[in-house]
């Protein structure tokens, strides 16, 4: 890890709510570019919310409502005029169930959002961009002489890889994963969190985690929330080793509720 | 320890078993230098002889909790407080067992020494040997407590000990000097006190190893002990 880290995305302020009920109370928070930040903590603090925050996927859901600032390089992505589906694109996002689109190809569930997005290219560019995309994601070799097979006919693991590759298709800058490994075997986990230090050098990670071990083995910050609150917030060795408050203390030991 | 307990009963009651078991390795320990000592001031070879004996229960204790490490680590991926327990744990028991053959080395020297004529009155080595118990003991209090003061006490105690050898040394010399005949009994003497000197060594690792657990911080090989961390 490099010293003094440029900071990506920053939330300021940020309280957010599913109708009357508040999820997120008054979150600061800094995510380094170029390295991988967990966020832990137990259902319900919070930390579903505070990165679909990220991108503005928590507004899609109905009577939910934002306040405060996230910048994106220092730009509000909640200031006027800002188009939300120009800042999902800049800040792409992976989910806990794999979810390939189940009546299109491997191929074409890589350039999906090339397609949707209404840029037009042509054959051979997107055909560069769909082996550069599951290069990156560590599925080309598994996959290329099946790149017409249905997306959903390849293994729970492989098709989280689509789904990650679909998401740097666009070439986002960074990329939010909600607890990516939960439903994966051991060996695709691995092959995940592989990836996800390969990544680093290229994108900007936010990984939700339930697994501790896991936001112990890939990240470089750990964030620890609760009820809402960022509880605290540091590089994961300190976080794992000799951490600042109590309440982080007694949940990565093991003393809950 | 923290009066909030795991969630996970069957993980807390395996802890409070590390702790208990190197709890009683140290009091084992204590026993043994105690005997060493009373088998070398008293001349009592018998009591020499069965305290060498029971080195192979202290022995067998280091493996048992160095066992019981290796199963928390694997088993419970400890983290932050829990993980410097068992670390700890495992590098404790390395000083305990230490202690414990050094017992045995007393107690050998003290058999050597009990076939010739005392050379003088005991007077400075049972004084550096209480020295060497009490911190001993107080490291073990410490860690049980948890109390990082009393253990830096013990780390600034190790002074101590230093000193008392150094007199005991020159004193020696000049017995040695002054009557070539009783350089077998002085040497042997001098290697007592060395032992003595070494048990307060394992003493004040074992101290550090408390702060460490305690606060996170090492204050390992720094040349002046802090005052508080």
């Amino acid at each position: 890890m490099t010293t003094a880290a440029r900071t990506k995305v920053e939330a300021r302020r940020l309280d957010a709510w599913f109708g009357a009920t508040q999820a997120l109370h008054s979150v600061d928070l800094a995510i380094a570019e170029h390295a991988a930040t967990a966020i832990i903590g137990p259902s319900g603090c919070g930390k579903s919310t505070l990165i679909r925050c990220l991108n503005r996927m928590h507004e899609i859901v109905p009577g939910t409502r934002v306040t405060g600032e996230v910048l994106l390089d220092g730009e509000d992505v909640y200031g006027p005029g800002v188009d939300p589906v120009a800042v999902r694109a800049r800040v792409g996002m992976v989910f806990q169930r794999p979810n390939p689109f189940p009546t299109m190809s491997i191929y074409d569930n890589v350039a999906a959002g090339l397609i949707l997005t209404g840029a037009r290219r042509s054959r051979a560019d997107l055909d560069a961009i769909v082996e550069r995309s599951l290069k990156q994601a560590a599925l080309w070799d598994e996959v290329k002489d099946q790149l017409d097979a249905s997306g959903v006919s390849i293994s729970g693991g492989q098709q989280q890889r689509l789904c990650i590759a679909r998401a740097l298709a666009v070439e986002p800058e960074v990329i939010l994963m909600d607890e990516p490994c939960s439903a994966l075997d051991p060996i695709a986990t691995a092959k995940i969190e592989a990836l996800i230090h390969e990544l680093k050098a290229r994108y900007t990670l936010v990984i939700v985690t339930h697994s501790m071990q896991q936001a112990a083995r890939v990240s470089d910050y750990t964030v620890f929330m609760y009820l809402g609150e960022l509880v605290e917030f540091g590089p994961t060795e300190q976080l794992f080793t000799t951490p600042q408050k109590k309440e982080t203390e007694d949940y990565i030991t093991g003393r809950f509720g | 320890m923290d009066a909030r307990q795991h969630t996970d009963p069957h993980y807390e009651s395996e802890l409070k078993e590390l702790n208990l078991k190197i709890l009683e390795m140290g009091g084992l320990v204590e026993k043994q230098i105690e005997h060493a000592i009373r088998g070398l001031v008293e001349r009592d070879d018998d009591l020499c002889r069965a305290t060498i004996e029971r080195d192979h229960a202290v022995n067998r204790m280091d493996v048992d909790i160095d066992d019981l490490c290796i199963r928390l680590l694997a088993l419970h991926q400890p983290a932050a407080k829990d993980l410097r327990l068992i670390t700890t744990g495992l590098k404790i028991t390395t000083d305990l067992e230490r202690i414990g053959d050094i017992a045995v080395n007393l107690c050998e020297r003290a058999l050597e020494l009990n076939k010739e004529p005392q050379l003088k009155p005991f007077i400075d080595i049972p004084r550096m040997a209480q020295v060497a118990q009490t911190m001993l003991r107080q490291s073990l209090d410490a860690f049980v407590r948890e109390d990082v003061d009393l253990a830096l006490r013990v780390c600034r105690d190790d002074d101590v000990i230093d000193q008392l050898t150094q007199q005991l040394f020159r004193e020696l010399m000049s017995y040695m000097v002054e009557a070539p005949q009783t350089i077998t009994r002085a040497t042997r003497l001098l290697f007592v006190a060395k032992y003595l000197e070494r048990i307060a060594d394992h003493a004040t690792n074992i101290a550090e190893m408390v702060v460490f657990t305690v606060k996170g911080k090492s204050i390992r090989h720094l040349d002046v002990v802090p005052g508080s961390v």
